[in-house]
């Protein structure tokens, strides 16, 4: 009962997490690409409850108007003005998973004024807003990475498993090969091999495809484990004597038998996967700008003056922990969960 | 020996597919180091030919993969087109200083997983061990990105360790006992940071291998004879959890090296890391298939002398 408490817990967390990445357009006041020139490095910008004439609201409001470079004089916050903070506010238009445009964004403030909740980067644009942006870039890559594995997994697991002999032989020592292999190093070199000119959008499927390629060997020896005791069972042999095909057996009662260990290795990959798009698009080998990316964000860490002046540049990187820790989590039920149910 | 001979075979075979799938990937796809040259109006196509066929680019793939098989076999790992110079050497230095780093931490993480994994293990349940479950845990969640970005911030915030180099600008002038300091200060961040990326999973393993071992039969039979406590955990189970370790070192080496790559990016420790990186970014062919190369065969000798290891310590194995 606790496992399944543990599961519920890290599931809603991380459907919480992942709506706010889907709806990065709503929850996002600026577009990723949007600049301010004027406001280059911006600290998290800081909400007032009481305006310069001295007057309590409850609705907070932002006073960081002018050129955030000269802050260091006087008068920084003193602009005489109190940009209040709206909801549900008309701003830049956006489409919601593609396909619906919209122009509402959850909070906002009006124009001159600049809400920052984690910051702005060096070219004034808002890292809140780049970080939900991102994620979208991101959560894709691992999830089509992870799909990618685990359905490859299951194609040439449930194959070995089920035929066994030499193909089962064959196919595992293939997968011993793909395991030993530095698979960093690869992705690297694949990497390299790419065309430096194609577009944005190819360079990023290509390197997710390889990513997730690459990667069947261990969901396939799992599933192959499963599917060897899954086709001994009863009802297997029995439907087997009634004269059912091997693809009917496989697909009506071998493979849902191993579903369980296919959903259990994509809450483990999809977080390998992120944290590989991650690495390589911090070193500059995977997607690059405009396109933001946790990996990009992370990027201008590597400059020594934005690592040791801007703590908020920090942010996007401690916020990757939490989310990491609810995906393990939840891995982690799943498994114990799965291991009581099948023995 | 049946045993050894199989292994080593297997080891050549993964040798020998990861250099033929990095040599295809690598040249079948269009586009090579000196295609820029050819957008250079000043430098003619002829140059540029010439350039090709003395590096020998125009020559078929299966030829060319011929040579460069032939050539790896006597050490030759071809030449660099950006450094102009022959590969292996320059590989040769940054392999030493990968070494030196990815050594210096698999024996940090280990010397610190081990007695901390026993200690939890013989503390199991208690609070001590559950804490530790958390921490874990929860490091393992922390990506080693932004562990080895901390690292970073507290040398360049605190000054206290240099921020990257393998050593001083004044190195050739100290004498050998301040060189070797000099190498340690500048180590010891990088192999922090891969020892703390790599720890968790390490102390996990060690922790449940022990945990297996201290509920067996036989612990509880010399616990019974009287034989003191510290003498049965470390001559008794010790030993015996010591075979799913000494797999888990073949494959920690893998992920070692894959964690070294950015660690070395990120704190520039002078390794293959930074080196395959620019290589990648100028097209450098053989550099890369040489760094490729290179790693494969650190982790295939890592898993050979984790064979060995178990061999040697594992008598079941022996007796099949």
């Amino acid at each position: 009962m606790k496992r399944q408490k543990k599961l519920v817990g890290a599931l809603l967390l991380l459907t919480a997490f992942q709506s706010l990445i889907l709806f990065a357009g709503f929850f996002a006041p600026y577009d990723f690409a949007a600049q301010d020139r004027e406001q280059p490095f911006a600290a998290p910008t800081a909400l007032h409850f009481i305006d310069p004439h001295g007057n309590v609201h409850f609705r907070p409001c932002v006073r960081n108007v002018e050129d955030s470079r000269q802050s260091a004089g006087a008068g920084r916050a003193d602009s005489g003005h109190c940009f209040p903070v709206h909801f549900f506010v008309h701003g830049t238009p956006y489409k919601i998973a593609g396909l619906f445009v919209s122009h509402v964004h959850l909070f906002g403030v009006e124009v001159p004024g600049h809400i920052f909740v984690m910051g702005s980067d060096a070219y004034g644009r808002d890292q809140f807003s780049r970080f939900l942006f991102g994620g979208q870039i991101s959560m894709l890559a691992g999830l089509i990475a992870a799909i990618l594995s685990v359905s490859m997994g299951m194609i040439v697991g449930g194959i070995a498993g089920f035929y066994g002999g030499w193909v089962d032989e064959l196919l595992m020592r293939g997968g011993e090969l793909f395991l030993a292999l530095p698979w960093l190093y690869l992705l690297f070199a694949v990497r390299a091999a790419l065309p430096l000119h194609i577009s944005q959008w190819e360079v990023f499927l290509l390197l997710v495809s390889v990513m997730g390629l690459i990667g069947w060997a261990r969901p396939a020896r799992l599933i192959r484990g499963v599917v060897l005791s899954a086709k001994q069972r009863n009802f297997v042999v029995a439907a087997r004597g009634f004269g059912a095909s091997d693809m009917y057996l496989l697909r009506r009662h071998v493979l849902p038998q191993t579903y369980g260990v296919m959903v259990t290795q994509m809450t483990l990959l999809i977080p390998l996967y992120v944290l590989a798009e991650v690495t390589l698009t911090f070193l500059g080998l995977g997607v690059g700008e405009p396109m933001p990316s946790w990996g990009s964000l992370l990027s201008s860490l590597q400059q020594y003056y934005v690592l040791s002046s801007y703590w908020w540049m920090f942010l996007p990187a401690l916020l990757l922990i939490p989310l990491f820790l609810v995906f393990y989590t939840a891995a982690d039920a799943l498994q114990e969960i799965h291991k009581t149910v099948t023995l | 020996m049946k045993y050894f001979a199989r292994r080593l075979f297997h080891a050549t075979l993964l040798l020998l597919a990861v250099s033929i799938f990095s040599f295809a990937i690598l040249q079948l796809t269009p586009g090579d180091f000196f295609a820029p040259m050819g957008l250079n109006p000043q430098i003619s196509s002829r140059t540029v030919a010439g350039l090709r066929s003395q590096y020998g680019l125009d020559r078929p793939l299966p030829v060319r993969y011929g040579h460069w098989l032939q050539d790896v076999l006597k050490g030759d790992l071809g030449r660099s087109f950006a450094y102009n110079s022959p590969v292996t050497p320059l590989l040769a230095v940054r392999a030493r200083n990968t070494l030196l780093l990815t050594g210096t931490a698999m024996l940090l993480a280990w010397l610190i997983a081990i007695p901390l994994g026993m200690w939890s293990a013989v503390h199991r349940g208690k609070w001590g061990d559950r804490v530790g479950g958390v921490v874990t845990s929860g490091l393992l969640a922390v990506p080693d990105l932004v562990v080895f970005l901390v690292l970073l911030l507290v040398a360049v915030r605190t000054g206290w360790f240099p921020s990257g180099g393998m050593v001083s600008p004044a190195f050739n002038d100290l004498n050998v006992w301040n060189k070797l300091k000099d190498v340690a200060e500048h180590l010891f961040l990088p192999a922090l940071g891969l020892a703390i990326a790599t720890l968790p999973t390490m102390l996990r393993h060690v922790r449940s291998a022990m945990i297996e071992v201290l509920e067996a039969p036989f612990i509880q039979a010399a616990r019974a004879h009287g034989i003191a406590e510290w003498r049965v955990r470390f001559r008794y189970a010790l030993p015996v959890a010591a075979n799913p370790l000494i797999s888990l070192f073949g494959f920690s080496v893998g992920t070692m090296l894959s964690a070294s790559l950015l660690v070395e990016v990120i704190l520039s420790w002078p390794g293959i890391g930074p080196l395959l990186v620019d290589a990648i970014l100028a097209k450098d062919v053989y550099v890369v298939i040489g760094a490729v190369m290179l790693s494969s065969i650190f982790l295939v000798v890592g898993n050979l002398f984790a064979d060995i290891l178990l061999f040697a310590t594992d008598p079941r194995i022996r007796v099949e």
